[in-house]
């Protein structure tokens, strides 16, 4: 239509913009700077219905407030957000929300992240004027993990709608009417879908809690990473929430190119889970026939005296990132090493009805492509190791591989993070930074380079593997070690095809897609 | 004929001629009774014609809000793109009105006739006649009564061989008294819960399954053969300028003679409350009346004095809403009545909008404390608050309901309330 790319021009709380025709005035104040407080209007869930009252807007001209998250802005309407009557609106909305309310705030795990705490301090009522009992609904589970505590829920539907207009599951509903309304699941349905956690993201108080995160940390003590999820090749954009080192949860983060505001369970358990198991926490190195721990300098001299030009294989992991497969190339090249293999971890396939493009993908890893980019091949189980051969392993390729796997090798180079069987047949071990404790890339499914950020430290004296990789080189005669992840990136970005023009700080954090020159086949889906 | 009572201020026009006749209730009676004349004259004429008859005879929405019928028709999108929905508004769940209930329990063929009519005239295929789960008795009366029309080919493929077809479909509710509002009945039968949604979309432009509807009142449906087949100066006989017609009256309460009269629109309020139903009982004086069903503003017993038509009770600061006077003598107690109505519509607010869904039952449980002795004078402060914050900042007017009424008892009986609190 002709009228969908003309301006229009309007004035809101004295400041004037300039906005497609179409933009409802709770976006366009938005271009004003203004923040119309809302909870049922979410910017991801398409169905508006207006319920909340808690936008509400003064129009001149109007002789009613006007609901701003679907109001159309107008060519030049005068709206006042904090006009007299507007606030005196918003204000009783917050007192008719409090009513029942049970302000259990140092008890929820919403608050400090709260709109309704928030804008019940901000209109600044400390005295209720309610003198009846309160309702009492109690707690409920929605879900297999997902807590319902209708006390604090204030009806405003996102999580009925996200599940109808986003999931494409009508599992939740309202039940009751009027102020004993309270959300449920659907007579005889469960609410089992694989993107059910993203009810708990859109719910505006402390309503919906995971229970595995349930009364563990409080908003403020928690520090939070930009990272990406390792779960599947998709690499949703995520927040990794960390308290006391522990990741508590992960949250989506939005990126319109990717993910939008969603991520799928299966993706918010792979963080919270990474970290299970026995770390590997010092360099080890094989000294008459057992182990011996050694620092990071004895044993990186030593393993460059060890390993020498010879045959050998390399199995990696598609969960590490393209850093560290990069100079894992780089170690195998010097030494001679050609191939090398990974496997992906397979499942089932679940899309997002109402965000097509994102889904939980087959391939159960977040970097298949960079690996394929840096010239690994994807192949079924191990390979078999020649007597005597080399045998370089990089990350957590290993886990489940039988207890012996290695054993005939003639030097095995175990880069890794976790202790797992298989491991202890290594020659030399170096325990590497998991995912969430270093930086790094990924490449996802279509070719996206995306940056993850550090949340956690490492056990032990455990480092990037890019990090002792590059030292490992460089006492191999090349060049001399990087320990910024930035260099890194560079160093790779120079040598690996689609990422010729790419730098660190230019991928930002909503990533880039690889030139042309580096586009994987799958692509195309 | 059996009804009740009757009144020489009555006009018995073909809508509540055959009240109490149970001929009326079958084809072949009503036929007899000369019914289903209009529709082949209606058949014959242009759909614009028939919506221009309606627009002239100035007949208003029976519903309550008394939006003119015609104009609304000629929303509905000329040029045919799909199809078009009429919805028949027989969710009357109104405390006080029972017009419609009359009208489908004696002449449901007439009501389908109308639905025919204004369906050919808005250019629909389809007719939902949507009827109040709790008039489970009567939808069977009307459900035969369409069983029987499709059999002698009045409703259906080819109607009396003029080439059109057009079904009708009774649909029951399940028990909501926002289904009553054209929006929530709409959600309503499409499957949902009779939740009101925010216009614009307005139903002309996308309604019931997302094409363009229309949502008339039984009532409103029930007038249209007889101003299509009369004529607009017929029907303007009655009534005033602006509400022109015939109305039916629900009168209950304190009354000697209580009961559905068809009146013209304009007539003198205190004497359809004092001459065509008798004062109240046993003597006793009236005290206040709700005139226009549960949710309008009430008049005091020296307020009477006004034309029971949509402006002169919007003139006396009231609405003629429904028509459905409720009377209360001096015995009642302003407060508990008030309480009853804030009780019935907390429980009937769907629960979309906060200030109705918390504003009306804290209302209500505020009424009661008072009602029951231990209201406090800083009672009164927080409902005239409500008052204001509830009236104009919700999708659909249910809050709006509890306010008329409980904004003009607490400015006419003040006296009431401050007794309770002060005992």
């Amino acid at each position: 239509m002709s009228d969908a790319a003309k301006q229009i021009t309007l004035t809101i709380d004295g400041v004037e913009v300039s906005v497609e025709a179409g933009t409802t005035l709770l976006q366009a104040a938005e271009h004003a700077g203004v923040v119309v407080p809302h909870y049922c209007y979410h910017p991801g869930i398409p169905s508006r219905p207006a319920q909340c009252r808690m936008c509400l807007v003064e129009i001149e001209g109007q002789p009613k407030l006007q609901p701003s998250c679907v109001f159309p802005a107008g060519d030049g309407m005068v709206v006042h957000t904090t006009s007299e009557t507007a606030e005196t609106a918003r204000k009783s909305v917050i007192e008719f929300l409090l009513l029942n309310h049970p302000l259990d705030c140092p008890i929820c795990d919403a608050a400090g992240q709260c709109m309704l705490q928030d804008y019940a301090f901000e209109t600044g009522q400390l005295r209720s004027r309610y003198a009846e009992a309160k309702m009492v609904l109690g707690r409920d589970r929605v879900a297999d993990d997902i807590l319902y505590f209708g006390d604090r829920c204030i009806v405003c539907t996102r999580c009925v709608r996200f599940m109808e207009d986003i999931a494409g599951d009508n599992a939740l509903v309202v039940a009751q009417r009027g102020h004993k309304a309270y959300i449920d699941t659907f007579p005889g349905k469960d609410l089992d879908h694989a993107f059910r956690g993203n009810i708990v993201d859109v719910c505006p108080v402390g309503a919906l809690v995971h229970e595995d995160f349930v009364f563990k940390a409080r908003a403020w003590d928690m520090d939070s990473s930009p990272g990406i999820c390792p779960g599947c090749a998709t690499g949703c954009n995520i927040d990794v929430n960390v308290k006391e080192n522990q990741v508590v949860r992960t949250k989506p983060r939005l990126n319109p190119d990717v993910n939008s505001y969603w991520m799928c369970d299966h993706g918010r358990r792979s963080l919270v889970m990474a970290n299970r198991g026995v770390r590997a926490e010092a360099p080890m190195i094989r000294q008459a026939g057992e182990l011996e721990p050694a620092s990071w300098n004895e044993a990186l001299a030593w393993v460059a005296g060890e390993l020498d030009e010879s045959r050998g294989i390399a199995v990696v992991s598609p969960g590490v990132s393209n850093e560290d497969l990069f100079y894992t190339r780089a170690l195998m090249d010097r030494i001679g090493i050609q191939g090398g293999t990974f496997q992906v971890e397979q499942g089932d396939e679940v899309t997002l009805t109402g965000f097509p493009k994102l889904k939980l993908r087959a391939d159960r890893a977040p970097n298949a492509t960079g690996a394929e980019l840096h010239e690994f091949r994807r192949s079924e189980g191990l390979p078999d190791v020649p007597d005597g051969a080399t045998l370089v392993v990089l990350g957590d390729a290993l886990s489940g591989a039988p207890a012996d796997y290695g054993a005939n090798a003639g030097f095995f180079l175990y880069i890794g993070s976790h202790m797992v069987p298989a491991a202890r047949n290594a020659t030399a071990i170096l325990p590497a930074a998991i995912v969430p404790e270093t930086d790094g890339t990924f490449v996802n499914y279509e070719g996206r380079v995306q940056r993850f950020h550090r949340a956690l430290r490492s056990p032990g004296v455990a480092r990037p593997t890019w990090m002792f990789l590059s030292r490992l080189l460089e006492q191999l005669g090349g060049e001399p070690g990087v320990r910024e992840i930035g260099d890194a990136f560079a160093v790779m970005a120079t040598a690996t095809a689609g990422m010729e023009a790419m730098s660190w700080a230019g991928l930002g954090l909503r990533g880039e897609l690889l030139s042309e020159a580096g586009q994987p086949a799958v692509a195309a889906e | 004929m059996g009804y009740p009572y009757s009144h020489d201020l009555e006009v018995g026009t073909q809508l509540s001629r055959h009240f109490g006749d149970e001929k009326a209730r079958t084809l072949e009676g009503w036929k007899e009774l000369g019914g289903y004349a209009t529709l082949p004259k209606a058949l014959e004429m242009d759909p614009d014609a028939i919506t221009e008859v309606v627009k002239n005879s100035g007949l208003r929405g029976r519903g309550g809000a008394g939006f003119p019928t015609g104009v609304k028709w000629s929303f509905m999108p000329k040029e045919p793109n799909g199809a078009h929905y009429l919805c028949c508004n027989a969710d009357e769940s109104e405390p006080g009105a029972f017009k419609d209930r009359e009208i489908l329990r004696w002449v449901p063929h007439l009501l389908i006739e109308g639905c025919l009519i204004a369906a050919r005239a808005i250019r629909a295929q389809h007719v939902y006649i949507y009827v109040r789960g709790e008039f489970f008795p009567f939808s069977a009366i009307l459900r035969d009564a369409v069983v029987e029309a499709y059999e002698g080919g009045y409703v259906g493929e080819n109607i009396l061989g003029s080439g059109w077809s057009c079904d009708v479909t009774v649909h029951l509710g399940a028990g909501a008294y926002i289904a009553g509002e054209e929006t929530g009945l709409m959600s309503s039968l499409m499957g949902g819960r009779a939740e009101p949604w925010i216009k614009p979309p307005f139903p002309a432009q996308s309604g019931a399954f997302g094409r363009p509807t229309t949502v008339n009142n039984v009532e409103t449906l029930a007038a249209v053969p007889m101003i299509v087949a009369e004529g607009a100066d017929w029907y303007r006989q009655w009534g005033t300028e602006k509400s022109p017609g015939t109305k039916l009256w629900c009168c209950s309460g304190h009354l000697e003679r209580p009961g559905t009269y068809e009146l013209p629109l304009g007539v003198n309020l205190r004497e359809v409350i004092y001459e065509v139903c008798g004062g109240a009982p046993n003597g006793k004086k009236i005290k206040a009346v709700i005139p226009g069903g549960s949710s309008t503003a009430m008049l005091t017993a020296d307020e009477l004095d006004c034309a029971g038509c949509y402006e002169g009770m919007a003139e006396a600061g009231s609405a003629l809403g429904t028509a459905s006077p409720i009377v209360m003598n001096e015995d009642t107690n302003i407060v508990s009545a008030m309480r009853r109505i804030a009780q019935f519509y907390a429980h009937e607010s769907c629960g979309q909008c906060v200030q109705c869904r918390e504003g009306t039952s804290w209302t209500a449980k505020i009424l009661h404390r008072i009602e029951e002795g231990e209201g406090t004078g800083e009672d009164l402060d927080t409902l005239y608050h409500l008052c204001e914050q509830m009236t104009g900042r919700t999708i659909c007017p249910l809050a709006d309901s509890v306010v008329f009424p409980l904004l003009s008892s607490l400015d006419k009986f003040k006296d009431e309330y401050e007794a309770l609190i002060k005992r």
